[in-house]
């Protein structure tokens, strides 16, 4: 199996691994993995992005003992450091070594260690739609560019009705509906569950139409040509011909869709369909925060959670999309 | 040319029927699910004074204990030829397009979203039209001055634009804006004043919540703008044009801008029809009472007709902006309609 030079993710290719170069010094060969990397080292702003995210996630999965660190624990209540008469914290009782981040309005919990659990249910949901998106939008959309004909109009008119579903207002509405018991599941899971369905179920045709197109063009290419008369059939293509040529756009747009979908959950948890309190949410802690206007750090440290985990996931996969394709520069 | 638009209007409506199949589906099936029966959806119909008796036989009357395919039918007839609700007491007709009624106003749902609609039309075009042109003139600049101080700010200024959740911009510049003492040159939200009442006031109320949502959309499209224009002015026609001694300007706007906003066509046909349908964040955050707040309230307080009510009016915008950017298309480019 030959990829194509072109298209990345392939990363054997018919030229030999060392020529002789003009000089008489060794050209070493590169696959394009290598010179995707190259190129994404030499991008600082990227792998600022990148090395943001990576510290995001180690929040994420060190959250207790983050928080624990502090002494704190995101759903304790503080009753004593708030003032009983404007459920404001009293004063003096602000921003402290043992509240880096402040307190909360009526209930006096800790913001900072709301706002580290806070990533846990972001990144967790954002991560798992986003896999679900990719998934069925890759396997429909090699499926409708390859086999062609009535199978891709059907899946391509799925497509269609899918993207005409207004999507936020479905959400909001199937995640309203649900009661906290359903399916088997209660509490966060059947919230995080159901979320990580709606939004990645939503979102695979814009996942699909890319793929879909790639594979429309892939599957004219010799290497698909030579694959068939040696007598290989649909899934030993799509899996072993075609998939492995598509790594590189699906790398891509999954890097892409977490931050959108970083966005939507914190939409459904502002609207106060999310995963329910007293579990922290970055979109819930700032509903809560719109009250309290007057006290300007209670939204602004969610809102920058929110700011910067999604500023982080683009500008990776801008540097990402920018090393692995260089004509979309 | 004839036969494209029929056929793209035929699709259109189908479209728009299983949009409609699905959603009632959705709406049947999952508070079933979740344990609801005939006899509690009918008990919000019929009060809470109501015996058990009466909701049973208002349950029957209302056709709940019909199968799915046979209330979907009855659905359908009354958003195209209206439909008589017999609860009890009671016949109430509704006339088409009737999208049934409210569990709690017991108002049909119709009416309601014809007087929300002019609140979210007003938001949405009017932020259409800032962003559309921030956007767009931004993206060109910044890609015919690539690398430029203007670029870069421009660029980084976009990025934070996409990265930034509305309700979050909004809130902020409420703050700032509206209720804050520094700079209180808004009113605060919430307020909407008809356009045909008094066009000032109407954009007062307005101003805060178009440039909030255009920044957002604005950005995007100032990046999608620029990304397209780098792609035409490396073309080859945008060489023979300007070897033909064509002006800077004419090569720019008729040539290179020509291409590049084809792909933005799309997304703004796409992004258009998601926005009439419900500008949900938007309007949440600022209390206006459009079709987006309605749908809030509508979940918040379980009316499941306002539901589906608002679902199919938001589904028919995005097939409706679909189908008006195909036809542009066609009109545009003859390849497509003999495709």
């Amino acid at each position: 199996m030959t990829a194509p030079m072109d298209v990345t993710g392939g990363d054997t290719q018919a030229t030999p691994a060392v020529v002789e170069g003009a000089g008489g010094q060794a050209i070493q060969g590169r696959s394009l993995g290598q010179i995707a990397w190259m190129r994404l080292k030499r991008d600082k702003v990227a792998l600022a992005g990148g090395l943001i995210v990576i510290f995001l996630i180690l929040v994420a999965v060190f959250a207790p003992v983050i928080a624990g660190a502090f002494g704190q624990d995101p759903t304790q209540f503080n009753s004593d450091l708030i003032d009983s008469s404007t459920m404001a914290p009293k004063t003096g009782t602000g921003i402290s070594a043992d509240h880096l981040f402040g307190i909360e309005p009526v209930n006096g919990r800790d913001i900072f260690s709301r706002v580290v659990y806070g990533a846990r249910i972001s990144l967790l949901i954002a991560f798992l739609a986003t896999l679900l998106s990719v998934v069925i939008g890759t396997l429909l959309g090699v499926t409708a560019g390859y086999f062609g004909g009535l199978v891709d109009s059907i899946i391509s008119k799925a497509m269609d009705v899918f993207l005409a579903f207004p999507i936020l207002v479905f959400a909001i509405a199937l995640a309203g509906i649900v009661p906290d018991t359903a399916f088997g599941l209660t509490g966060d899971t059947l919230r995080v569950s159901l979320l990580v369905f709606i939004i990645g179920f939503f979102n695979w045709p814009y996942i699909g139409r890319i793929i879909r197109g790639q594979t429309l063009s892939l599957r004219e290419r010799e290497f698909v040509d030579a694959a068939r008369s040696l007598g290989a059939r649909g899934p030993y293509i799509i899996f072993r011909e075609l998939l492995p040529n598509l790594v590189a756009p699906i790398l891509i747009y999954s890097t892409l869709l977490i931050p959108t979908n970083v966005l939507f959950e914190a939409a459904l948890s502002f609207l106060g369909v999310g995963v329910r309190p007293p579990t922290p949410t970055w979109g819930g802690m700032l509903s809560d925060a719109v009250r309290f206007y007057t006290i300007p750090h209670f939204m602004f440290f969610p809102g920058m959670a929110i700011f910067i985990t999604v500023l982080a996931f683009n500008l990776f996969g801008d540097g990402l999309r920018d090393a692995l394709d260089p004509k979309a520069r | 040319m004839v036969t494209y638009i029929i056929r793209r209007l035929i699709w259109a409506v189908v479209m728009l029927t299983i949009v409609s199949i699905i959603t009632f589906g959705i709406f049947f099936l999952v508070p079933r699910l979740a344990g609801a029966t005939s006899e509690s959806l009918a008990a919000r119909y019929v009060g809470r004074t109501a015996s058990a008796e009466q909701v049973k036989i208002a349950a029957d009357k209302l056709g709940f204990n019909d199968p799915l395919i046979v209330q979907y039918g009855r659905f359908a007839k009354g958003i195209v030829a209206g439909a008589d609700y017999d609860y009890g007491p009671g016949v109430e007709h509704c006339p088409a397009p009737c999208f049934g009624y409210s569990f709690l106003t017991r108002l049909p749902v119709w009416p309601d979203l014809m007087d929300r609609l002019p609140v979210t039309l007003s938001l949405a075009i009017g932020a259409a039209v800032i962003w559309v042109i921030a956007g767009v003139a931004t993206g060109v600049l910044s890609a015919l001055r690539r690398g430029s101080l203007f670029d870069r700010a421009a660029m980084g200024v976009a990025l934070a634009g996409v990265s930034l959740p509305i309700f979050f911009t909004g809130i902020v510049s409420l703050v700032v804006f509206s209720y804050g003492t520094p700079f209180r040159i808004t009113a605060p939200g919430g307020s909407f004043t008809p356009f045909d009442e008094n066009p000032a006031m109407w954009a007062y109320n307005l101003i805060l919540p178009w440039i909030t949502l255009a920044f957002l959309y604005a950005a995007g499209y100032a990046r999608l703008t620029r990304a397209g224009m780098l792609e035409t002015m490396n073309e080859d026609y945008i060489r023979t044009a300007r070897a033909k001694g064509l002006s800077e300007r004419r090569v720019v706007v008729k040539h290179g801008l020509r291409g590049a906003l084809t792909p933005i066509l799309t997304i703004f046909g796409l992004d258009l029809g998601l926005l009439l349908g419900g500008a949900v964040l938007t309007e949440s955050t600022y209390s206006l009472p459009g079709m987006g707040k309605y749908a809030i309230d509508a979940i918040t307080n379980q009316d499941l007709p306002k539901v589906m009510g608002v679902t199919l009016v938001a589904a028919f915008f995005v097939v409706f902006a679909n189908l008006i950017v195909d036809l542009l298309y066609a009109v545009v480019d003859p390849r497509v309609r003999l495709g």
